[in-house]
């Protein structure tokens, strides 16, 4: 079954969007919303910038990407939410991140931390009641380590959440406390948590254990966060390999594990535009060199493995890579040749994150399907452009409100791990791009169209147009888009699936797009509009 | 019932000022409810004999949700009801959020119902406007009359103008008036002409001129007001013309701010440069 379709020209279509929006944000929006001229360019296109009220963004806040994203998956802090209630429970586990302690290992990911603030604490200050909450979780747990973050009204009252956080690691002894303020205004989306979770991290945790770990290639995995198993899966092929991996950040992570990174010979970047901070100042303060990867796609997977195979120069670990990768392609061939009749020729619109919209599109190349239209909730333009356009990037005054750590090198620690000869000569005859990311636009057909932080309204219009098979974003999204009759495919949780990363979660993802393409649930049901006359409704005011 | 704030410049004596004119009120055998809207919680103090008053927040924080107007106010001076709304230490929490939340409480609890049958109620505003919660008892309708304690020095003239700026911000939205300036004397050079031009160019006028006398800091380390302490004497009859003048206004503008250059003209021109 093909359905694929020759689109007319996107540009006129644009401009009917546009239209129906005032004449300053329509100017706006134009810039976010641009076209692939020549395949492997990337046009220039507008991110990172503040969302027009009022437009239906996808967005969410700082505070959810620095508690929900980075620090969410970690089993073993206890991360307390400082501020009213809903802030901690509604960022709890709904990525559906998992974890796998140790035998005996702790595991708070199960609870709910919070100060649950009341309007007194607004009005009388709240650091009383963080202190006796940070208190009575180090009594009930003895947890290694206690974090907290800052939700909107602590930025707005001034409690010292830093200065808290430091009296109590220093009366317990034993546990590490630090702080986030990643109070929610800051910033322009979620993307601004990252980097200050990032940068506490860095600064509260990461080189606090110098115990050398066994293993030949040690390597950590940064931007990963194990939702539906992702981090199981990557783990298992990273074994058959004999690779070790050190610390994921931070998936199916310990705090110890971070304490640790810094003895990895190679970090390797899964997500770049929520955890490239930590590579860069790793890299600075350690000399650990970074490379982009993507476990998400079978062929994207085995081309990460020859990547770090070919970073240790060995022909032992190139050998074994091959063996694995030739070993477990077979069964996601078999699983491709009979799924992909049925969906190649589709097309897929996907509209998440900062990096999946560029990771997923590999899936569906993978079954024949093409990526009409992408664009990301909360990436930059290096996610979009490649990390070459960096200096071109003007910092805007949200951006500089985002503490920029200085690092620099270890006075005893810092150990290029390689010459700046052999990175060259890496880069030059093994394709090793240090440092390097060329974004998701290069990698996109001509003629698509990529959208950053896509409005309601565009939302709908462009779904109109592409009449996609299935459309990828997260819950905010889902029922707004099934009610067109188009499935929609969460991305941040996965829905019920997953894994979805490395061999075997390649197989799960093509086997469920196959159901959600082929089903024709969309086609027996009609919504109440298409069969009754409904009800008018005016605007009761202009005013 | 009218409903009056005072707002001025910190340390203008706005506390004293209202609570020796609210003296004056009640000597006329007018109701009157003080609500005190400084964190300090000293609004209140004159009428009370220095009385230590349990505040609103206080309260709330306490009793919880089970709060009586009762547990909240005392009746001072001549039958004047008192309430402080109270709030956090300096340096921490937020006390204007406190302040709303005060506000809303004491319109919960009945305290401004007609069974209270009170002819004024009067809001005494930490110094300076400086976020949402200190323009709470000019918005929405709560007080209808401001008046603004200003001196001649050039600071609290310049924040009685910035006050003037937040009373045109919200007269729309919640119909408050500017009534009038009451200059509390520092003995400046033409302080007299000075602010009653300045009255002038706001549009509106001095209400009263209260000359400077040690009998105020004498009653008030006293904890009483002038009128208590030694009624009289020359400058309770001060207040009392104050408190009739305010009585019997019906001179209800919105104010005119000026610009900071025509300000500072003004000061030029009655004498500071001379």
């Amino acid at each position: 079954m093909v359905d694929k379709k020759d689109f007319p020209n996107p540009e006129a279509f644009k401009k009917q969007i546009l239209e129906k929006y005032p004449t300053k944000v329509a100017r706006k929006r134009a810039k976010a919303m641009v076209v692939v001229d020549e395949e492997g360019s990337a046009p220039i296109v507008q991110a990172n910038v503040r969302t027009v009220p009022g437009i239906i963004t996808q967005r969410g806040c700082s505070y959810a990407g620095c508690k929900g994203v980075v620090l969410g998956p970690t089993r073993d802090i206890i991360n307390i939410t400082h501020g009213p209630i809903g802030c901690g429970f509604y960022s709890w586990l709904t990525r559906r991140n998992q974890t796998k302690p140790d035998e005996g290992g702790e595991n708070y990911m199960a609870y709910c931390f919070s100060t649950d603030m009341q309007e007194e604490n607004i009005v009388f200050g709240g650091e009383k009641k963080l202190r006796e909450a940070i208190q009575e979780a180090y009594d009930m747990f003895h947890p290694k380590a206690i974090s907290v973050f800052a939700t909107c009204p602590v930025g707005l009252i001034g409690d010292d959440i830093h200065a808290i956080a430091a009296q109590a690691k220093e009366k317990f002894g034993d546990c590490n406390v630090f702080a986030f303020s990643c109070e929610g205004y800051k910033g322009v989306s979620q993307s601004a948590g990252h980097h200050i979770a990032n940068n506490q991290i860095f600064k509260h945790v990461v080189g606090n254990d110098d115990t050398v770990q066994e293993g030949k290639y040690k390597i950590n995995l940064l931007g990963e966060y194990n939702i539906g198993g992702d981090a199981f899966e990557i783990e298992r092929i990273l074994d058959l390999c004999g690779i070790s991996l050190i610390s994921t950040f931070s998936g199916n992570s310990s705090i110890d594990h971070f304490a640790n990174s810094h003895t990895a010979d190679l970090n390797t970047v899964m997500c770049h535009r929520s955890i490239n901070y930590m590579a860069d100042m790793m890299e600075t303060k350690f000399g650990i060199p970074w490379i982009k990867v993507n476990f998400i796609g079978a062929e994207a997977t085995a081309k990460s493995l020859r990547k770090i195979a070919a970073y240790f120069e060995d022909k032992k670990l190139i050998d074994r890579v091959e063996e694995v990768i030739k070993a477990e392609l077979p069964a996601v061939e078999e699983v491709i040749s009979t799924i992909k009749p049925k969906t190649e020729g589709k097309v897929a619109m996907l509209f998440v994150g900062g990096s999946r919209a560029h990771h997923y599109q590999e899936l569906f190349t993978e079954i024949g399907m093409e990526t009409v239209s992408a664009g990301y909730e909360f990436g930059h333009r290096d996610d979009y452009e490649g990390r070459e356009v960096l200096p071109s990037i003007k910092l805007d005054a949200d951006t500089r409100n985002i503490e920029e750590l200085k690092v620099d090198k270890d006075p005893e620690r810092y150990n290029p791990r390689k010459t700046p000869e052999q990175l060259e000569k890496l880069s030059k005859q093994k394709g090793l791009d240090f440092a390097g990311y060329h974004g998701m636009s290069k990698e996109m057909k001509k003629g698509s169209m990529v959208i950053d932080d896509i409005s309601q309204w565009e939302t709908e219009k462009w779904i109109e147009y592409y009449k996609p098979a299935v459309f990828c974003a997260g819950i905010k999204e889902k029922y707004a888009v099934q009610k067109m009759g188009v499935p929609l495919k969460q991305l941040h949780s996965y829905d019920y699936g997953g894994p979805y990363a490395g061999f075997k979660g390649a197989i799960n993802f093509y086997k469920d797009i196959e159901r959600i393409t082929t089903t024709r649930v969309w086609s027996l049901i009609s919504p109440p509009w298409d069969y009754s006359n409904g009800i008018k409704a005016d605007l009761v005011s202009n005013g | 019932m009218r409903k009056i704030a005072i707002y001025g410049k910190g340390g203008i004596g706005k506390s004293t000022t209202t609570q020796n004119t609210v003296a004056g009120l009640a000597e006329m055998g007018k109701k009157v409810m003080v609500v005190g809207c400084d964190p300090k919680a000293d609004s209140t103090r004159l009428l009370l004999g220095g009385l230590a008053q349990k505040t609103v927040l206080d309260t709330l924080r306490e009793e919880g949700d089970d709060v009586e107007l009762d547990d909240v106010m005392r009746i001072g001076y001549g039958n004047t009801s008192c309430v402080e709304s109270g709030g956090p230490e300096p340096g921490v929490g937020c006390a204007g959020r406190g302040i709303i939340t005060s506000i809303n409480l004491l319109e919960q609890l009945g305290a401004y119902e007609e069974d209270k049958n009170l002819d004024y109620a009067f809001y005494d505003v930490l110094g300076d406007v400086v976020c949402g919660g200190f323009a709470m008892p000019i918005r929405d309708g709560k007080a209808e009359e401001i008046y603004i304690v200003v001196s001649g020095e050039m600071m609290a003239m310049y924040a009685a103008n910035n006050i003037c700026k937040g009373i045109v911000k919200y007269s729309d939205s919640g119909g408050v008036r500017l009534g009038g300036l009451i200059c509390n004397s520092r003995k400046v050079d033409n302080e007299r002409e000075m602010i009653e031009e300045l009255a002038k160019r706001l549009g509106t006028q001095m209400i009263h001129f209260v000359p400077r006398d040690n009998m105020v800091q004498r009653a008030e380390i006293n904890r009483k007001t002038v009128i208590d302490y030694d009624s009289t004497h020359v400058q309770a009859d001060e207040y009392r013309t104050l408190a009739k003048n305010i009585d019997n206004n019906d001179m209800f503008v919105v104010p005119k701010p000026m610009s900071i250059e025509d300000l500072e003209k003004l000061l030029i021109d009655f004498g500071i440069a001379n």
